[in-house]
């Protein structure tokens, strides 16, 4: 399928989706369903960087906090539509990525994920003591009630989302058919051997990081206003970082389908156990099973279902 | 006359304390085989990744086809024409042979094209190289699936996938029995014949001897001999540093 | 004359914090030094280390209320149980991606996890509060301590009296574990296997060692130092669940400053970040003290990732 016809069909399958949460007609999907879907741009863009390329980001928190912080900035300064936020995070969460990615990507892999951690405690630390966007205490983003065309207010966060995520998953796909994905898999697979045979590695991981870390942002852009009320503790919640490594582990790095299986998997369960039991639980829930897929599962849930595939197709024979 | 594809003047490369080469010059003509040889640890893998740009040099200079290539990533260095084989082979363990073959095609030979190879045109070239070194059977295979020979081969085509103006061949042939030996040699005197320069870094003498035109040997980081094979084996001091061994 | 009040002032402050910094740096070494060994000499990224301290924090918490045990001795006593867990976690380790080639991204993801479900669970069994331990000696001064074994009073300088017992008890003891590491190391032949299992893992071999066994129990040393670094912690200051993650940057910042695989490397790179957090914090505020390790932590690894006794 080419990149535009899968663009077509899954704005498609979008739109029936939007369509089917106006006739559920509860609030709550909306809620519910803006965090899963936000969770299936964090884990894509997670997966253009860690599961194409082999670098690790533990600090997903600080490119999301960028974004929700940049929206934080402008909406005190001057107010704008949220769709030009997304841009805007997707910009400035790009350009911490490409920064970042050039302080020291030419390391080992192993260094870029320990820079990572270091690179989130430090935004936290500068937002902290940061009291234009409110610092410690926290910033207050009045969401507005209404706004024409969808009604209520969160739909149309959800529908941005739903964007979002179609336009995440489209550009992960072409990424893996182009050249741009071989050359991160070549990155993957032997970085000496990739040089060798004519890849440009560092300007491609620099590409990777500034993608992964600008749809970070995009997805952490709208934040705010979904939750009213911003505080660094939320905003670089080790849920981000936990989570946007676990979905695509869990469902699979090697392709665009894992992260969304994963996420849509994860972050659905996460939904029912946060309401059942506690937060907390459901966080050590997800710690969990990301040890244990690692361990035994490393090619994800995906990877699972394709060597089941194809040991049928071999017993065949 | 023909300029040299190759000029190393000068070089010196050291870890630490420990000087791994020292003051090594060496030409190489355009369309030469050159042999190269010198015990384990000897510095023949440093020199190669010195020239590749895989390590960077302390002293010297290397100019590749007239351009002095200080300070330029290995990607560039290929993208001139320069490409290597590996001693343990490193093919690209996610993607199939004809994968393999593909990326070189898009990185190193669009780049230097200018101008994108189509589709149909990398089809057409991974098909030809891949049944050059006799893997055509095995295009869909994973390098995991491999034979040993089959594996050698694999890194060989892909070093020729660079389409090269200086192809080296490092221990391409360590582990080989006698007749899979032969055929990679004969491989890369085709490739020779073609207008390939190439210099063969290996352990195994009858190898080295009906290949090279021209053989080296460094010793301990340093260039002992230069010359005719015929020669250069019977100098007494190659003898006594190596052979003897 | 208030010019002069003020230098003198500063000056006051500046010793202070660098001394306060130097004790800091003893114990930022006691809370490297496993990383040192895992990290700096056996290459796997253990990033989980933190956790398995703030573990012996809460080991020693446990002891301490209900027993009254004082939190070193804990530590001396769960010392074996933790070189046990050590040896458990390298052995999946190993089995899992070692073996398999694949450390890379699988085992990094590991280590995120073990270090992510141990801090939720001590929130599910402890809560968010603050813990801290009681002992007699914990809130004195040196000269106080002395004064309590019947030192005459005034008989050290001020600068040394005053120093916090909380502060020199663990950077002391610190020392004290240093300095049984190197012996281990240098002088008995696990440890220099060890320093060779790094180097050359054919030669191991071929003196019949097996460089898995050797491994095994240099990541068990190295958790087991946790358990005592836990200890000191804990007597420096009230511990929570998340206070391991700020020692992440801390001990990475200081493995690469002091260049990995030098012990020595460790104690100069604690030292030197124990006394610019101390500075930073006296002169700035305590809420950059994150910053700092973090910030030197980014800036070594793009401007100098050797660090500064490095041997790569």
């Amino acid at each position: 399928m080419r990149s535009g016809t899968f663009l077509i069909v899954a704005a498609v399958i979008g739109a029936v989706i939007f369509a089917i949460a106006r006739v559920i007609d509860n609030e709550y999907v909306f809620f519910a369903g803006y965090t899963v879907l936000q969770y299936v741009v964090l884990a894509t863009a997670w997966n253009i960087l860690g599961g194409y390329t082999g670098y690790v980001n533990f600090g997903s928190a600080a490119f999301f906090a960028v974004g929700a912080y940049s929206t934080v900035f402008l909406h005190k300064l001057f107010p704008m539509p949220v769709p030009v936020l997304v841009i805007v995070a997707a910009v400035v969460s790009g350009l911490v990525g490409l920064g970042m990615g050039y302080l020291t990507l030419r390391l080992r892999g192993a260094f870029f994920a320990i820079a990572t951690l270091a690179l989130a405690v430090v935004l936290q630390t500068l937002v902290v003591n940061w009291n234009y966007v409110g610092g410690s205490r926290g910033a207050y983003v009045i969401r507005p009630q209404t706004i024409e065309l969808f009604g209520s207010y969160i739909q149309y966060l959800f529908f941005i989302m739903l964007v979002l995520a179609i336009v995440a998953l489209a550009t992960a796909r072409a990424i893996e058919r182009s050249a741009l994905g071989y050359g991160f898999a070549t990155i993957r697979d032997d970085e000496l051997a990739a040089e060798a045979s004519g890849v440009p590695t560092l300007k491609l991981k620099l590409v990777a990081t500034t993608l992964s870390g600008a749809f970070m942002g995009m997805a952490g852009a709208p934040f705010p206003y979904y939750i009213g009320f911003l505080q660094p503790q939320s905003a670089f919640g080790l849920e981000y970082a936990v989570n946007s490594i676990a979905m695509p582990m869990i469902g699979g790095t090697a392709t665009w389908v894992g992260p969304l299986v994963g996420a849509l998997l994860l972050g659905t369960l996460q939904q029912v156990a946060t309401v059942t039991i506690s937060s907390a639980v459901n966080l050590l829930l997800v710690g969990i099973l990301l040890v244990v897929f690692v361990i035994v599962a490393p090619n994800g849930l995906v990877g699972l279902v394709k060597s089941a595939f194809a040991s049928k197709a071999g017993r065949k024979k | 006359m023909n300029a040299p594809i190759l000029e190393v003047a000068g070089l010196g490369k050291r870890f630490g304390g420990f000087v791994a080469l020292e003051g090594i010059d060496l030409t190489v003509a355009k369309g030469e085989r050159l042999g190269l040889i010198g015990p384990n640890g000897s510095g023949k893998s440093t020199l190669v990744n010195c020239i590749c740009g895989t390590l960077t040099n302390e002293t010297g200079s290397v100019t590749f086809d007239g351009q002095d290539l200080a300070g330029m990533l290995t990607h560039e260095r290929t993208r001139l024409g320069m490409a290597r084989s590996f001693q343990l082979p490193r093919p690209f363990a996610s993607m199939t042979v004809a994968d393999n073959i593909r990326v070189p095609l898009l990185y190193a030979v669009n780049a230097r094209r200018g101008s994108k190879l189509t589709e149909a045109q990398i089809g057409d070239h991974c098909g030809e190289l891949l049944r050059l070194v006799g893997l055509a059977d095995r295009m869909r295979h994973y390098p995991r699936d491999l034979t040993q020979v089959d594996m050698r081969k694999l890194e060989l085509a892909r070093a020729m996938a660079v389409e090269p103006k200086l192809l080296i061949a490092d221990e391409a042939m360590a582990g080989l029995s006698g007749s899979e030996v032969h055929d990679i040699v004969s491989l890369l005197i085709t490739l020779n014949e073609r207008g390939v320069t190439v210099i063969l870094i290996e352990h195994i003498m009858s190898a080295v001897m009906r290949f090279s035109q021209r053989l080296v040997v460094l010793v301990s980081g340093k260039k002992i001999a230069d010359g005719n094979p015929d020669d250069v084996i019977r100098d007494p001091e190659v003898e006594r540093a190596y052979l003897g061994q | 004359m208030e010019g002069g009040n003020e230098y003198d002032m500063s000056l006051d402050l500046l010793v202070s914090a660098l001394i306060a910094g130097l004790l800091l740096g003893g114990f930022y070494a006691a809370v490297t030094v496993g990383i040192s060994i895992s990290f700096g000499i056996l290459d796997i990224v253990n990033i989980a280390h933190p956790a398995f301290i703030i573990l012996g924090s809460y080991i020693a918490y446990i002891l301490n209320i209900s027993l009254g045990i004082d939190p070193i001795l804990s530590g001396i006593i769960v010392l074996p149980a933790f070189y046990a867990l050590g040896a458990l976690v390298y052995q999946v380790y190993y089995l899992s991606f070692e073996k398999r080639g694949k450390e890379a991204l699988t085992g990094l993801a590991f280590f995120f996890g073990l270090l992510f479900i141990t801090e939720v669970l001590l929130i599910l069994v402890f809560g968010v509060d603050y813990r801290y331990v009681q002992a007699a000696y914990i809130d004195q001064s040196f000269g106080r301590f002395l004064q309590s074994w019947g030192a005459p009073e005034g008989a050290l300088p001020a600068l040394i009296a005053d120093l916090p017992m909380r502060m020199l008890v663990p950077c002391v003891m610190s020392l004290v574990m240093f300095g049984v590491l190197l012996t281990i190391i240098k002088r008995t032949f696990i440890g220099r296997a060890i320093m060779a299992v790094a180097q050359d893992q054919l030669a191991l071999q071929l003196m019949s060692a097996s460089p898995v066994r050797i491994k095994r129990i240099a990541f068990a040393i190295s958790i087991a130092t946790a358990a005592m670094a836990g200890a000191f912690l804990i007597i420096i200051q009230p511990v929570e669940p998340s206070v391991g993650r700020e020692y992440i940057g801390r001990v990475f910042a200081i493995c690469v400053l002091g260049g990995l695989g030098s012990l020595t490397g460790t104690i100069i790179g604690a030292m030197l970040l124990g006394v610019v957090e101390s500075i930073t914090a006296t002169f700035y505020g305590p809420s950059w003290a994150p910053a700092v390790s973090f910030g030197l932590l980014l800036l070594t690894l793009a401007f100098r990732p050797a660090g500064l006794l490095g041997r790569r």
